[in-house]
């Protein structure tokens, strides 16, 4: 396999100018350890850092001893060297109340949060996790108390959900849908259809009767009620979008030597590249290592099947055959890193090793950074 | 046909669930092709627009509409669709309104689009409406047509929402059709014609997720069904090996003995090889040992559990059928 360079993965925390690092990749992958275990290790070489996470399963906070999903980040530790460790797991419901709260007027923003559509949205809509995510991290770069952020991508079904969720909410609320929705309330709040043609009109009648009347009218009310407060909600987006692109910021694709998940480990590099976001490399965990793997898979094999077909030292030929089965997931593993590294040989690439045990506490995570850094 | 001496024997409607990464469609799969089997007929649902089924059958992507895909072992056939909530309102609004055409203006206006992004429990209810169609429908004979439905749910982390839609709906319309369709559906999701099989690991993230996931599933007064432990290897040391080598006393001694004779190594190298294999072991009966835990904890849920092995060259159609037959030797179908 030709050989990547090596991901440094201090000289990113140790650069003063590293200011965000975004940690992106399949589901399932231990994007969350990886970023948690970044922060600490940032903090533990000096840095002031804040580890922002989205994942519902709350792992992060069980290793980190955080327990609620909280919108204000908690010091987890201060190690010596003047460095910190602040962590969050997003709220995203009241990251978008805060929101809503903060750009209309109160009686407007009662109607909103009340409205059961607005409910529905804020805590399901598959694009608002990534949404908020995005603007929470515009404000804490903006609070300027933290030198470095490092934030952990919601599992999404498509990778790069967060990078397309702002358009994608901006571009359903400015849909033709909507229009027709707010139409009513622009033209002086008449009815919703009345000003709409005959075509339209068949419409409205299958949807009153598809939805029901009362439907139509929450939704109504919603729509108008957003639309107001919208503008505000693109042009941060926007301005989050372009702080993703500016030079302080490190993207970290995290992979597991797995089809699926290096397959999309390639598509991420290439989305990046095509957004213009500054990759800084690959980290690949749970790698399976051998301490023994000068004993190739075939010979291990051959030797166990010898012992076997002997007799003789039973137990030495099951640790052969288990060695073999070793041998044969670390190639298949790097058959699978290496089409990676063929499509993309500038890309610097870390290994982690695969651990027997997850990961509980800070002890955990610092071997991680370890591993991360010096492997 | 007489109702098969299984664990399932008066299911209609398999849900199966599970953690991503698990292998969710892969078990889904196998067990349509179980149930199938001995002459019946059953049909496999997909929902998330993967296509995930297709992949696995090796099929160019399936269509909005009920295919063959597959002959179980001993007769019997497996019929696939992927439900696309879209065409699955065209078809409601057909069937209960006569609306095609309006429908289709819906569509083209963007507002199904709108209905499951700002209401996931909207394209939830539809989805889940076109399944149990398919549980309930009946064929001229008055005999249903499917002898067993089995869906292709979306994650642990979702199941409880995607399944409960009239509580999903309610907030949302509290009168009109779709409030009453959501409790036609609620009736059979709810019925002990239903069973929500979770797909696990033995590992702690998927464990605990699984846990969870039938909790929450119970407290919403919906049916679990079993656990099916994915991917489970054989163990290849004997059970005494594994205890001393947990403690870190593992014989690397008698090991290079062992490797001299199999003529691996010279003299020279075997102590270091050994060690080094020993090393080896060690991890291996650790992750054994925690193995051993995850399964112990999984006893808690109180549900029948089935093991299905790894398949060492990955998941192909020969995979699958391999798993529809531990399946069956095990009694879930």
């Amino acid at each position: 396999m030709r050989k990547p360079a090596r991901l440094d993965i201090d000289a990113i925390l140790d650069d003063k100018g590293t200011r965000i690092i975004v940690c992106c990749g399949a589901g399932g992958v231990g994007k969350t350890t990886t970023a948690a275990a970044l922060g600490l290790r940032a903090a533990e070489r000096g840095r002031c850092a804040v580890v922002l996470t989205v994942d519902p399963a709350r792992r992060l906070a069980q290793s980190m001893g955080l327990t609620e999903l909280d919108n204000t980040p908690r010091l987890v530790s201060s190690p010596e060297g003047g460095g910190q460790l602040y962590a969050m797991m997003l709220d995203m419901k009241r990251t978008f109340d805060e929101i809503i709260e903060a750009h209309a007027d109160p009686e407007r923003a009662r109607q909103i949060l009340s409205n059961p559509f607005y409910q529905s949205l804020s805590s399901s809509f598959s694009g608002t996790q990534e949404y908020m995510a995005m603007e929470k991290l515009g404000q804490l770069r903006r609070s300027d108390e933290w030198d470095l952020i490092i934030v952990d991508t919601p599992p999404s079904r498509s990778a790069l959900d967060f990078l397309d969720a702002p358009e994608r909410l901006g571009r359903f609320l400015d849909g033709r849908f909507i229009k027709l929705l707010t139409a009513p309330a622009k033209a002086g709040g008449r009815s919703a259809f009345r000003l709409l043609n005959a075509g339209f009109g068949l419409m409205a009648g299958a949807m009153t009767k598809l939805l029901g009347a009362q439907v139509i009218k929450d939704l109504q009310t919603f729509v108008s009620a957003l639309d107001a407060v919208f503008g505000g909600f693109r042009q941060r987006a926007e301005m989050t979008y372009r702080l993703l692109q500016a030079p302080g910021t490190a993207f970290l694709v995290v992979a597991a030597p797995e089809r699926d998940a290096m397959r999309e480990a390639s598509y991420f590099v290439e989305r990046l590249a095509e957004e213009r976001m500054p990759l800084a490399g690959l980290v690949v965990n749970r790698v399976h290592v051998s301490p023994a793997s000068g004993l190739s898979a075939a010979r291990s094999a051959a030797a166990a099947e010898d012992l076997e077909s002997r007799g003789e030292h039973e137990l030495t030929a099951a640790v052969l055959r288990l060695h073999a089965g070793r041998m044969q997931l670390a190639a298949r593993e790097s058959r699978e890193q290496e089409h990676f590294v063929s499509a993309h040989p500038t890309v610097p690439v870390v290994q982690v090793r695969a651990m027997s045990e997850d990961v509980h506490d800070l002890t955990g995570l610092r071997e991680i950074g370890n591993l991360l850094a010096t492997a | 046909m007489d109702s098969p001496d299984t664990d399932w024997a008066d299911v209609r409607l398999h849900v199966v669930t599970g953690k991503g990464g698990t292998g969710k469609t892969t078990v889904a799969a196998a067990l349509a092709l179980a149930l199938a089997s001995g002459g019946r007929k059953v049909l496999l649902v997909e929902v998330e627009g993967r296509q995930g089924i297709a992949q696995i059958f090796d099929l160019p992507p399936l269509p909005y509409e009920e295919r063959r895909i597959a002959v179980a072992p001993d007769g019997g056939d497996v019929y696939a669709l992927a439900i696309d909530p879209e065409e699955a309102m065209l078809e409601y609004m057909e069937m209960f309104y006569g609306m095609r055409r309006a429908g289709r203006a819906l569509t083209k206006m963007g507002i199904v689009d709108f209905a499951t992004t700002v209401a996931p429990g909207f394209r939830d209810v539809l989805v889940t409406g076109k399944t149990t169609e398919a549980v309930r429908r009946r064929g001229r004979n008055g005999r249903r047509v499917y002898d067993a439905v089995v869906l292709d749910a979306p994650p642990t982390g979702r199941i409880t929402r995607f399944l409960n839609v009239t509580k999903e709906v309610a907030g949302l319309a509290r009168v009109g059709p779709i409030k009453n369709h959501s409790e036609l559906v609620s009736g059979v999701v709810k019925s002990p014609e239903t069973a929500v099989h979770f797909v696990t690991l033995l590992e702690e993230m998927p464990v605990q997720e699984t846990l969870d996931g039938i909790a929450e599933l119970r407290a919403a007064g919906l049916p679990a069904g079993g656990i099916f432990i994915n991917m489970v290897r054989q163990s290849l040391l004997p059970q005494a090996a594994l205890d001393t080598a947990v403690k870190g006393r593992f014989d690397s001694e008698e090991l290079a003995v062992g490797l001299k004779a199999a003529g691996v190594t010279d003299g020279s190298q075997a102590q270091a090889l050994a060690e080094a294999l020993a090393e080896e072991v060690e991890e291996h009966a650790h992750r054994t040992e925690l193995e051993r835990a995850e399964r112990e904890s999984l006893t808690e849920a109180g549900l029948t559990r089935y093991e299905l092995p790894l398949l060492a060259d990955g998941v192909d159609l020969a995979g699958l059928y391999e798993l529809a037959e531990s399946m069956r030797n095990q009694g879930a179908a």
